[in-house]
């Protein structure tokens, strides 16, 4: 089995991690890194749609958008009943496993491009779509009724993300400037995509390594939660894919996306909405457990059970 | 040109509260303030400023012991339950101190 180099520098980042070493990206580094990221998704999904109607895509966006609405609704009872959380904390972790996360898109794109496999080219509109839905579902589901006054800053707090600023922004950049006008700036976004993507990972290593140390603090059902919802809502996600008949690609995309779970975009909106969960568990279960488990098991696993619906 | 009743009050916190804070902070009459990024460890934890979610910001503001006052009492009440938090204050003489 031939390792693709990113993930060699994942794993480093955890080993140095384990092994303490002061080794770590200078926060401001590791925000550009993650700006070209967000970017360079963003203007390679944009520069596709410029040639696509919005309306053919339509089916595809509700679907999505209604299967960020379900997938917390899914996880909350189990985290609730079998997990016996707290009402804030099983909400805020339901958001967590609801949304995306980014940088795990980024390893699969890069993973299905290494085996030639292609996927729909809008998928980054569909990573944008499912950001959002889970952070009203999860703010939902620990606030009730009491929520009602905050959806106005809520709202703000989400869509003035970086994370949506950014994939948006340069979607409508892709957009606006074609594949033409994109060809200038190609060589930082597209061609250093993987070296930048590398880099990401190497300080994604460390600080996973830095929250397994709390694994032991939070118990076993978090453990086989972080593991057992992405599997769940990958078959969930693949199984959509397959009834939007999207590529074999396009389908493990999806169903990475389902499995993913956010650590950017959904902890700051609940650490400013839902002040009373513990912010430290579900990042521990995403950061910890999911996204290393996305990265080194399940994109690859993904891309199995897309070919296996396909055949 | 010094003067006693000025109090620098600082703040160490989560960066996610910043905009929050800022907001509770001018609206109890605060001229200025001054965010540095910080890192540490308290009763929370290990708060290593390594990336967004972990980071710690520092606010210093320079203000009358009154307002000083006013904002401790608010800040406490709107954050200390539910986010990491230390609050301070010492009288420090300052130059122009009709600015604060």
């Amino acid at each position: 089995m031939s390792f693709d180099p990113i993930l060699l520098f994942f794993i480093l980042g955890l080993l140095s991690g384990v092994v303490r070493s002061p080794l770590r990206l200078p926060p401001q580094a590791y925000e550009l890194v993650s700006i070209i990221l967000l970017l360079a998704i963003g203007l390679k999904g944009g520069v596709e749609l410029s040639s696509t109607s919005f309306m053919s895509l339509l089916p595809q966006i509700l679907v999505v958008a209604a299967m960020g609405l379900a997938l917390p609704l899914l996880a909350f009872p189990v985290l609730k009943i079998a997990g016996r959380f707290p009402r804030a904390d099983a909400a805020s972790i339901a958001a967590h496993y609801g949304s995306v996360s980014v940088g795990t898109y980024a390893v699969a794109a890069a993973y299905l491009a290494n085996l030639g496999v292609t996927f729909e080219a809008h998928m980054p509109l569909l990573l944008v779509i499912l950001e959002v839905p889970a952070i009203i579902v999860g703010v939902w589901l620990a606030k009730g009724a009491a929520a009602n006054g905050q959806w106005r800053s809520l709202a703000h707090e989400i869509f003035s993300g970086k994370g949506i600023v950014l994939l948006l922004g340069g979607l409508a950049i892709g957009w606006i400037a074609g594949k033409d006008g994109v060809a200038t700036i190609e060589p930082l976004f597209f061609d250093a995509f993987k070296g930048v993507l590398a880099l990401f990972l190497l300080e994604m290593g460390v600080i996973t390594a830095s929250k397994l140390g709390d694994l032991k603090k939070y118990g076993f059902f978090l453990v086989i939660f972080a593991i057992g919802m992405p599997l769940v809502s990958a078959i969930i996600g693949g199984w959509l894919g397959l009834c939007l008949s999207l590529s074999v690609g396009g389908t493990a995309m999806l169903a990475t996306l389902a499995a993913s779970a956010s650590y950017i975009a959904v902890p700051a909106a609940m650490r400013i909405s839902v002040p009373e969960a513990n912010p430290s568990l579900s990042l521990t279960a995403s950061l910890g457990l999911t996204f290393p488990f996305n990265v080194l098991v399940g994109i690859p696993l993904y891309l199995e059970i897309a070919r296996w619906l396909h055949a | 040109m010094q003067n006693e009743s000025v109090v620098l009050l600082t703040i160490v916190t989560e960066s996610s509260i910043e905009t929050k804070l800022i907001e509770t902070i001018k609206a109890q009459g605060a001229q200025g303030y001054t965010i540095t990024d910080a890192r540490g460890e308290g009763s929370r934890g290990l708060r290593s400023g390594s990336w967004g979610e972990e980071s710690n910001i520092r606010v210093e503001v320079l203000c009358s012991a009154a307002i000083a006052e006013k904002i401790e009492s608010t800040v406490q009440a709107k954050f200390y339950k539910h986010f990491a938090m230390v609050m301070y204050n010492h009288p420090v003489n300052v130059l122009r101190p009709d600015k604060f």
